[in-house]
């Protein structure tokens, strides 16, 4: 132990850094399940307080879903609670080949390897697939989990401009003499609720030799008609040679991810992807729940049809209550307001509102495009909106953006 | 996808399966247990899950996950600073703390991801990592992912390890950074030699206590209990996945300020949901149970010191050692290998480790002890080890 | 020569990277510590300037640091031509 009060006092200062800064994350207590309304302990030591939940990624409202629950009792009394052991050793089970075989259908591939969650399986499915002949171009806006994973691996890195096709073409022409190329992208991008134009990179990589990953986090479940992702959305099913998901998000929120496509490279993946033979892959009750959710989402696309009905809904009044919304049509919602300070605010006079939503700003967003961001869900009724949106509206008068353009917004409160 | 590129990986897998080191996985239609039923319907008992205290199945282990998802749910569909926190995760943490005898404790989705996430916060290009060369290989992905220059001394070697304190002077802040237990030798590293050059170096230690927390020590606090260095190691990380109930889940434990550093700064942290509530629930329930009475770690020290004296008696060349993994030496790759297959037959399920997982010519069968096996498992086992051992000639 | 490279690279940067910043970018702009290109961007860079003029620059010399600026990626190419 040498943690001397030098040291001590060195990583105090690093923290009041944080705090002077304004970048200091405190973290809400959530007293009840993931739901519509949850109870909330805010700042920490606080009363609790029964907000509306539009910051959550459950999106199809399955977090708490009494079938998902019951299917994850089933499994602890069918299959046990933990495996102790990783994948290769002792650590698989029937249903974890059967979770895998229902992903590989209803992603439209040709076989999945389960990881402990989708920043795992981004962490490694390149090193597994590409070595330093390759080249890995990427999306400028892809999730942190991806670019972790482009770091640990030895090929070439590159990058395009946000969902810019024609930057994406000179980039796979620069990189013509690579063995191979790698397209990285998201299905949906979490801060802006934009999809990716898969059709056009599909063409792309066709006609250039590369091979295309998108990670489907904020899309399977609920994008395309049937749910399936923003593949089947862009026409493009069977086209997406690798597939990384979550289980931890729409498809009922509790862990674990997967890589989805060619066999090849799912094959080599569990040979090679270490995150897969270091560690210990989804327990059984988990697994069991997510079984579930998949055959509750291939019986029937109600839940992604009410999802999407609320979501459309949600855009609409915003839009007609006269706030920035950024273009999109997901149920990632982010109300423009372009000012870190204002975000904050505003954000803050919603939770006294009784709705709980999270204001974004640098880093995590480009500098002077601060907003909030709104996540609707199935588990939200048409009363919590219109609550919701009572509390947007009242919150909007007080600051007078409503009806503002970003120009007007900026001149009043600055970038 | 590319043609070309399709070539190049069926040629690689081709490679693996040639190298031998093709991995195939056995399937298992039933809980983790001292026996297990394979999908052949065989019923086998199981020597290599890492089940310690046995209670990946334990009854009242599945009890308070039941409970916890019914009061909490079966996820949270976010990350811990947006929605992503309930009160039981605080709660799980404050008791990990208190079991282990820190200041605070974070958790991580696994292990893995807390060691791929402790490094690169706390430590710039200006500090320096000095590694065990046997860490395990989560340790080594979080070095790279750090930008403190890398430095790394042979096997519990304390002379290398001052040679490295000694070259690595005019760095910043130096860690040093250890497994607890090692997971192929089942040796414990000698932490008073290494807190004792921590403090002659002005470097702060890390210690991995994945194969130890639970049961090694008195009480089951893990290696720093067993080697009297409470107080002494500045960072823990731990894992839920192996005799902690072995579902998932891990934690970095230790001073207020490197956990509170962490939870701002941790990429695996911020950008990943955290322990699902019926998990947490589960472990909360294990840490009490192991408050309440140390049979568990009594009974699976009692089981490896049976195991290990037994096939010594027999003639076996064992690695000594206090854990519960017991290495047994074949030294012969491909007899390792066969020894293995054999006592599958006869109902024994253990894994021939060889080389790159060992160093060549060191091939072994790894043997782990659990509180979940009975005597008659183990008398079964060093019979079927007899049994194998002589027709295989490796004992005479 | 100088002048010629600072043209060159920050003519590439306003391309590359800000064409929906309305921000002007000048030779001496904190470009990855005031937030305009992140450090992973930053990759793309490395390559157009290894690409243009065949030279190799090593990880540990193409630092955020070494980025930050058009004058200091200038004095990068500089010293990398001078070694060829």
């Amino acid at each position: 132990m040498a943690y001397s009060d030098k040291i001590r006092s060195a990583y105090q200062e690093q923290l009041q850094g944080l705090k002077d800064q304004g970048i200091f994350k405190i973290e809400r207590y959530i007293h009840s399940v993931q739901d519509a309304e949850i109870e909330v302990e805010f700042p920490p030591g606080a009363p609790l307080k029964k907000v509306i939940n539009i910051c959550a990624n459950n999106y199809l409202g399955l977090s708490s879903h009494p079938e998902v629950v019951k299917a994850a009792h089933a499994g602890l009394d069918d299959r046990g609670y933990g495996m102790s052991s990783v994948r290769f050793i002792c650590g698989t089970q029937d249903i974890h080949k059967e979770l895998e075989r229902k992903i590989t259908e209803f992603l439209g591939t040709e076989d999945t390897i389960l990881f402990p969650s989708c920043m795992d399986a981004n962490a490694g499915v390149f090193e597994a697939i590409l070595s330093e002949q390759d080249v890995m171009i990427c999306d400028r806006l892809v999730h942190a989990s991806l670019i972790d994973g482009i770091r640990l691996c030895k090929a070439a890195q590159d990058s395009f401009k946000h969902s810019d096709m024609a930057h994406l073409e000179e980039k796979l022409i620069l990189h013509a003499d690579k063995r191979n190329k790698l397209v990285i992208t998201d299905g949906v991008y979490s801060m802006d609720g934009d999809t990716a134009k898969l059709d056009e990179m599909v063409a792309l990589c066709e006609e250039y030799d590369a091979m295309l990953l998108v990670d489907e986090s904020h899309a399977s479940g609920f994008i395309g008609k049937r749910g399936r992702g923003t593949h089947e959305k862009c026409g493009v099913m069977g086209k997406i040679d690798i597939i990384t998901t979550t289980f931890g998000k729409a498809l009922g929120g509790a862990s674990g991810g997967c890589v989805s496509g060619r066999k090849e490279l799912v094959e080599l993946c569990r040979q090679k992807a270490r995150p897969y033979l270091f560690s210990n892959t989804i327990a059984p009750s988990v697994v069991a729940g997510v079984i579930r959710v998949l055959d509750i989402l291939s019986s029937t696309t109600e839940r992604r049809d009410k999802l999407e009905k609320n979501a459309n809904w949600w855009r609409k009044s915003l839009t007609e209550a006269g706030f920035v919304l950024q273009p999109g049509d997901t149920p990632i919602v982010p109300v423009m307001l372009f000012n870190a300070k204002l975000s904050q605010d505003f954000a803050k006079d919603l939770f006294s509102e009784g709705v709980y939503a999270i204001g974004f700003f640098h880093p995590v967003v480009p500098q002077g495009k601060a907003r909030i961001r709104t996540q609707i869900s199935a588990a939200h009724e048409m009363h919590h909106l219109e609550k919701a949106l009572d509390a947007f509206v009242k919150v909007g008068k007080k600051y007078d953006i409503l009806g503002k353009s970003k120009k007007d917004i900026t001149a009043m409160y600055g970038a | 996808m590319s043609k070309r590129f399709h070539g190049h990986i069926r040629k690689q897998l081709e490679e693996i399966h040639q190298a031998g080191t093709y991995k195939t996985e056995r399937i298992l239609g039933s809980p983790q247990s001292a026996e297990i039923r394979l999908s052949d319907g065989n019923k086998v008992i199981n020597f290599c899950a890492n089940n310690y205290l046995g209670l990946a199945n334990h009854p009242e282990v599945i009890k308070a996950a039941k409970a916890a998802m019914d009061d909490w749910g079966f996820g949270m569909a976010s990350v811990r600073f947006i929605c992503g926190t309930q009160s039981i995760h605080k709660q799980l943490e404050d008791k990990v703390s208190k079991f282990l005898g820190t200041e605070d404790t974070i958790l991580y989705s696994s292990c893995f991801d807390a060691n791929g996430g402790v490094f690169e916060p706390l430590l710039g290009e200006d500090s320096a990592i000095i590694s065990d060369a046997l860490n395990h290989a989560s340790i080594i992905d979080g070095v790279r992912l750090c930008k403190a220059q890398r430095h790394r001394y042979a096997h519990t070697d304390m002379n290398d390890l001052e040679a490295k304190l000694k070259e690595t002077a005019t760095a910043k802040y130096r860690l040093i950074v250890t497994d607890g237990v090692f997971s192929m030798d089942g040796d414990i590293a000698p932490l008073p030699a290494i807190c004792d050059l921590a403090e002659k170096y002005d470097a702060l230690v890390m210690v991995d206590d994945s194969h130890d927390t639970g049961y090694i020590g008195r009480t089951g606090r893990g290696t720093v209990e067993h080697c009297s260095v409470e107080g002494r190691v500045d960072i823990i990380t731990t894992t839920f996945g192996k005799a902690l109930g072995g579902s998932s889940g891990g934690c970095i434990s230790g001073s207020k300020e490197i956990i509170e550093l962490l939870r701002q700064r941790s990429r695996p942290y911020i950008f990943s949901n955290t322990i699902a509530p019926p998990i947490v629930g589960a472990v909360i329930k294990i840490l009490d149970m192991l408050n309440e009475s140390t049979n568990f770690r009594n009974h699976v020290i009692t089981n490896a010191n049976y195991f290990r004296r037994g096939m010594q008696e027999v003639g076996f060349d064992i690695i000594p050692s206090a854990t519960a993994i017991v290495p047994v030496m074949i030294y012969d790759e491909p007899l390792a290998v066969k020894m293995a297959d054999q006592l599958l037959k006869e109902g024994i399920y253990v894994i021939g480790f060889t080389f790159p997982v060992v160093p060549i010519g060191k091939a072994r069968i790894r043997v782990q002890l659990s509180a979940a096996h009975s005597l008659y498992h183990l008398d079964r086992a060093i019979e079927a080890f007899v049994q194998v051992g002589k027709s295989l000639k490796i004992l005479s | 020569m100088r002048d010629k490279i600072r043209e060159v690279v920050l003519d590439y940067v306003i391309k590359e990277y800000m064409e929906d910043q309305d921000e002007e970018i000048t030779y001496d702009t904190a470009l990855i510590s005031g937030g305009f290109i992140d450090s992973f961007s930053m990759v793309s860079l490395k390559v157009f300037l290894e690409t243009k003029y065949q030279i190799k620059l090593p990880d540990d010399k193409a630092t955020p640091e070494a980025f930050d600026t058009v004058e200091n990626i200038t004095d990068l190419v500089i010293e990398f031509l001078d070694k060829k």
